[in-house]
């Protein structure tokens, strides 16, 4: 393989698996202050890319962009007040299928407003055919704004967690929800919080990568298998782990096209991370115990 | 004998069903009544496995795909010309192997749907054991995630491969021969004996799943889903219980696989989809999970609403406000009522609620 | 023996109900399309296609003076559902006829229904498998896949192409092209270096793009598929800077795809029917006066283009309504009139059925078109 090849397989590795790592982060979010998989998280990303389409008619692009993520948190809020918030300890299978009957009615209501069609945002610079040369590649710029946004998130989101107030009581409640409140946290506002701030990270992630990708009612189901996939991979809760385990699926999935029919691509990918669970059940970087806490 | 009783009432209602639609000239519900006897044996195995055993699984439709690929492939695809094929030989000496006249005219040999059937289960069974031995030591969402990638796996597979006939599927399965004169067949004349047939079968299997569940099986199975190891300090062989109950609820999907395949015809990729899988254990968990009769119940009325097409294009978004609505104000499924319990909270003052009321169990869905 | 006599005896007591429920003031047209789901792109636009049709006929006063009745299900692309569907449709509702459904692998499952309850099916599937075998209630009205890909072929020998990439997407509509494919490019000479099934719905096909490159010896791509991924594909081969032609199936028929392609989409060339050109056709074509009528109203009712999956629709409605017109409201008559329909000017191209012939085109249905400044143009050689 010529290097030229392998950086084009590279970046294509790289792209698939980025935007894997943000919607499993998505999940880790979610799932580190309430214990829950929120299987809507792919509908955060579809509503992320439809919304800033819609407004892209009114508005310039940031602008469009910027009004799609705060809507989409609304939405992310608006889920978790109706449907979360007011249960007492519910469990988790419970949570589960409340999550998969919200992603299902977000579908079927994009479905009945936006129509079956196929759409997307233009690409932010040059157009369909512009590219870039790396190192003898040629990468579409689009592809760049993904990496560069997702990356940005992924950054941001660590430096949030780490030091702002707002962050560290998060992880507060996640470490010990009891604890947090005792502390004085508000429990129930960080879950509503956490719940807009997933839904926003989508949304944004489902904007910039329309360009490329498009977007239509129902891209929110494959997103959130492969998601969930990678969130279990990298070991739940742990979002650095994440973006790990997406860029290995990405890249695994890039690669093997160099080896295997396409049309397996997914039977060989899906089968190398199930033999990597079954080796080390708690995901690449989890810890045992957290794998034992939070069962069905 | 127990549980004699229910399972009389059930068929009772079976015929009681077919009679009603008999006076009232409406026998075509019938067909949609069949079509969902077979998915309700897939849906009380995955009962007995997610509410008591307490074990998730999101592939189920994988091992429903694999009993009515099987039994599609060998029953419909030539081998006439890899007779002296050493397994050919075998089957043929056994007298597996049968002819019949293809849609062009020609002959094509292929197996009698009965060794279709058995080589169906058998592969579900040593299929179910080779997955089982390691998902089974998962846990929780981990459990999850491994059981949905392997029916993301045979989905691919059943997608991408010729000889499962890719996107379009098989079709032009042929007749179950059942008995003599009794076939499980699409046929518009066999329509009652094909009710029939499907619902004693349910029947049959009900009994069982329920007489199991009240033995030392289940005993064992309900202290595993209470904690797995306290259930082991006691002596109870953990994993080899699990196991076995994981192969019992693959062997009842891949049996509704195989005789849906031969009812309708043919079988299609869509019928292995993860969301398929995904729904069935939707349809388990809103019937109450523990709950063989609520699985039944919400089991039927949810495949029956969605195969009349009663929603048309809506028919998915009603299924997902049916999950919220149960999932949300009967969390214990909609046949235990806790709705009731709940209305008279919000309705009665507290002094009253402690004489009319045992103590407050905290709640328990079936989950630990 | 016995099953045969009761089987008869009650295909016979539901041909007489049917002929009860004929004599009834409305004439029932079922429809199963996948109005929702994965293939809604073809299932949707069929419904809004008929539902036009079926108020401007009534509004019309009907055929006959009868008021024509639609009944559409949503099968959402499930053979399961579709099956259901066409039982209920024979049994419970009685219609007169069925079109649809959309996907071949829905059709093939339900033929012996149709055949069984004797009942006109018309699919919107283009699965050749569909009339061939032929089963005697069984019509289509898109054009056999074969023809596409031989028109294709025949614009790569003009060309001097001879070696190509095949990739598909992995529905129903890319199995049928891919089997066609195969089977008759060596009777054009044509070699085929590679070929990929990619998911359908795949969201970057950059890494197959730089697979089929790496093969110096590709002269051209052809891509079987329907949207996203043909745009994507298109999009992905011109950012990679690799210039082969590349043709497209007649699934590319739709002018959304090719602004969803945008400039990647200049110089893609593609077998489709004449919809597509409608607006360029001379005023004598034959087809004209059909396809600017559908085309207008459609567009004006719909605020959206035209596509030729909609078209299919419009053809199987009319000539099930000629028919109708013709030989009233007796299914046998009826089923005669569309065997032996001779130059019904549709929007697919002009359909000759006959007894051996149930899609009743050949390969003129087709031409040959290009992109040329984001618009259909006929290709020039």
């Amino acid at each position: 393989m010529t290097v030229e090849l392998f950086i084009q397989y590279f970046f294509a590795g790289i792209t698939y698996g980025i935007i894997y790592a943000i919607v499993a982060i998505g999940f880790n979010i979610i799932y580190n202050t309430t214990g829950i998989i929120n299987f809507a998280q792919g509908e955060f990303v579809m509503l992320g890319g439809m919304i800033s389409i819609s407004l892209n008619a009114f508005f310039p692009l940031p602008l469009a962009i910027a009004g799609a993520v705060l809507i989409t948190m609304m939405v992310g809020a608006l889920v978790e007040v109706s449907f979360i918030r007011w249960l007492k300890s519910p469990s988790v299978i419970r949570m589960i299928i409340i999550t998969i009957g919200v992603s299902i009615l977000i579908r079927e209501i994009a479905l009945h407003i936006w129509g079956e069609s196929v759409r997307a945002l233009p690409y932010f610079l040059g157009d369909e055919i512009t590219t870039i040369q790396i190192l003898g590649a040629r990468i579409s710029p689009q592809v760049l704004w993904i990496i560069g946004v997702c990356t940005i998130i992924v950054i941001a989101l660590s430096l949030f967690f780490r030091y702002t107030m707002h962050g560290q009581m998060m992880r507060a409640c996640a470490a010990n929800r009891t604890a947090a409140t005792l502390c004085g946290i508000s429990a129930k506002n960080m879950v509503t919080f956490s719940f807009m701030l997933s839904a926003g990270i989508g949304a944004l992630a489902g904007a910039v990568m329309s360009p490329v990708t498009y977007t239509e009612y129902d891209i929110g189901t494959g997103l959130a298998i492969k998601g969930f996939t990678v969130a279990i991979l990298g070991g739940l809760g742990n979002s650095m782990a994440a973006v790990a385990a997406g860029l290995l699926l990405g890249l695994l999935e890039a690669f093997s096209v160099t080896v295997v029919p396409l049309a397996y691509q997914d039977v060989i990918a899906i089968t190398i991370l199930l033999l990597i669970i079954f080796i080390r059940p708690h995901g690449l970087f989890g810890r045992k115990d957290a794998a034992g806490l939070k069962e069905f | 004998m127990k549980h004699l009783l229910p399972i009389s009432l059930l068929l009772a209602t079976v015929v009681l069903i077919q009679q009603l639609t008999l006076w009232t000239d409406t026998q075509f519900y019938l067909t949609q009544l069949t079509m969902t006897g077979y998915y309700s044996l897939l849906i009380i195995g995955l009962c007995l496995l997610l509410g008591y055993a307490g074990q998730i699984s999101l592939g189920h439709a994988g091992f429903f795909a694999i009993g009515g690929y099987t039994s599609a492939v060998l029953t419909t695809r030539d081998f006439s010309l890899h007779l002296d094929h050493p397994l050919l030989v075998v089957s043929d000496r056994l007298g597996l192997l049968m002819s019949r006249a293809d849609y062009f005219g020609g002959e094509i040999i292929h197996f009698h749907p009965w060794a279709a059937a058995a080589l169906a289960l058998a592969a579900t069974m040593i299929i179910a054991y080779l997955i089982g031995v390691p998902v089974l030591k998962l846990k929780g969402h981990y459990l999850a995630m491994a059981t949905l990638g392997f029916g993301i796996i045979i989905y691919r597979v059943a997608l991408a491969s010729p000889i499962f006939g890719e996107a379009d599927g098989i079709f032009e399965v042929p007749a179950f021969p059942l008995l003599a004169g009794l076939s499980i067949s699409g046929d518009f004349g066999s329509r009652v004996s094909n009710y029939y047939i499907a619902w004693v079968l349910v029947a049959i299997t009900m009994f069982l799943l329920l007489n199991l569940i009240n033995s030392r099986v289940g005993r064992g199975l309900r202290a595993i889903h209470g904690s797995e190891e306290a259930a082991n300090a006691m002596g109870i062989n953990t994993a080899s219980y699990k196991l076995r109950t994981f192969i019992l609820s693959a062997v009842l999907a891949a049996l509704a696989g195989v005789f849906m395949t031969h009812y309708s015809s043919g079988i299609g990729p869509s019928e292995a989809g993860v969301m398929q899988s995904v729904r069935y254990v939707a349809i388990v968990a809103v019937g109450g999970m523990a709950n063989l009769w609520g699985a039944l119940t919400m089991g039927v009325g949810l495949n029956f609403m969605s195969l009349r097409g009663m929603f048309g294009t809506y028919d998915e978004a009603v299924f997902g406000l049916i999950l919220i609505t149960i999932m949300l104000f009967a969390p214990q499924g909609l046949l235990r009522l806790s709705l009731f319990n709940q209305l008279k909270d919000l309705l009665l003052p507290a002094s009253l609620k402690g004489r009319l009321s045992k103590p407050g169990r905290k709640e328990e869905d079936g989950t630990a | 023996m016995k099953k045969l006599l009761l089987t008869t005896i009650i295909a016979l007591a539901m041909l007489g109900f049917s002929a009860v429920a004929a004599v009834a003031e409305t004439i029932k047209i079922g429809a199963i399309l996948a109005v929702t789901g994965g293939a809604s792109f073809l299932g949707a636009p069929e419904a809004r296609t008929l539902e036009m049709l079926a108020e401007e006929l009534n509004e019309q006063g009907g055929i006959n003076g009868k008021k024509v009745e639609l009944i559409i299900r949503d099968s959402a692309g499930s053979p399961e559902r579709a099956m259901s569907f066409t039982r209920q449709l024979i049994e419970e509702q009685r219609v007169f006829a069925i079109i649809g459904p959309s996907t071949s692998g829905e059709t093939m499952r339900i033929k012996q229904i149709a055949e069984g309850g004797r009942t006109i099916l018309i699919s919107l599937a283009a699965a050749e498998a569909i009339v061939n075998p032929l089963a005697r209630y069984v019509f289509k009205t898109p054009q056999n896949d074969r023809f596409a890909a031989m028109q294709i072929f025949k614009t790569m020998n003009d060309m001097g192409i001879s070696k190509i990439a095949v990739v598909s997407g992995n529905t129903g509509f890319g199995q049928a092209g891919r089997n066609q494919i195969a089977q008759i490019a060596p009777d054009y000479g044509i070699e085929i270096l590679e070929n990929e099934v990619y998911d359908s719905r795949a969201t970057d096909l950059s890494a197959l793009v730089t697979r089929l490159m790496s093969n110096r010896e590709v002269e051209a791509v052809v891509n079987w598929s329907i949207v996203p991924a043909q745009a994507i594909l298109a999009r992905n081969m011109r950012q990679a800077g690799w210039e082969v032609p590349l043709f497209q199936s007649h699934g590319f028929g739709n002018i959304r795809y090719v602004e969803a392609a945008g400039r990647a989409a200049e110089g893609i060339i593609f077998p489709a029917g004449r919809l597509l050109v409608a607006d360029v056709l001379p005023a004598d074509h034959p087809q004209k006066e059909v396809l600017v009528t559908y085309q207008e109203n459609y567009e004006a009712r719909f605020n959206e283009p035209v596509s030729t999956f909609g078209g299919h629709a419009y053809d199987a409605f009319h000539i099930l309504v000629r028919a109708i017109e013709e030989a009233g409201t007796d299914r046998e008559a009826v089923r005669d009139a569309i065997e032996n329909m001779q130059g019904f000017v549709g929007t697919g191209g002009i359909f000759n059925f006959s007894a051996t012939d149930h899609n009743g085109l050949d390969i003129d249905a087709f031409s040959m078109l290009t992109v040329k400044d984001g618009q259909f143009v006929k290709l020039e050689q």
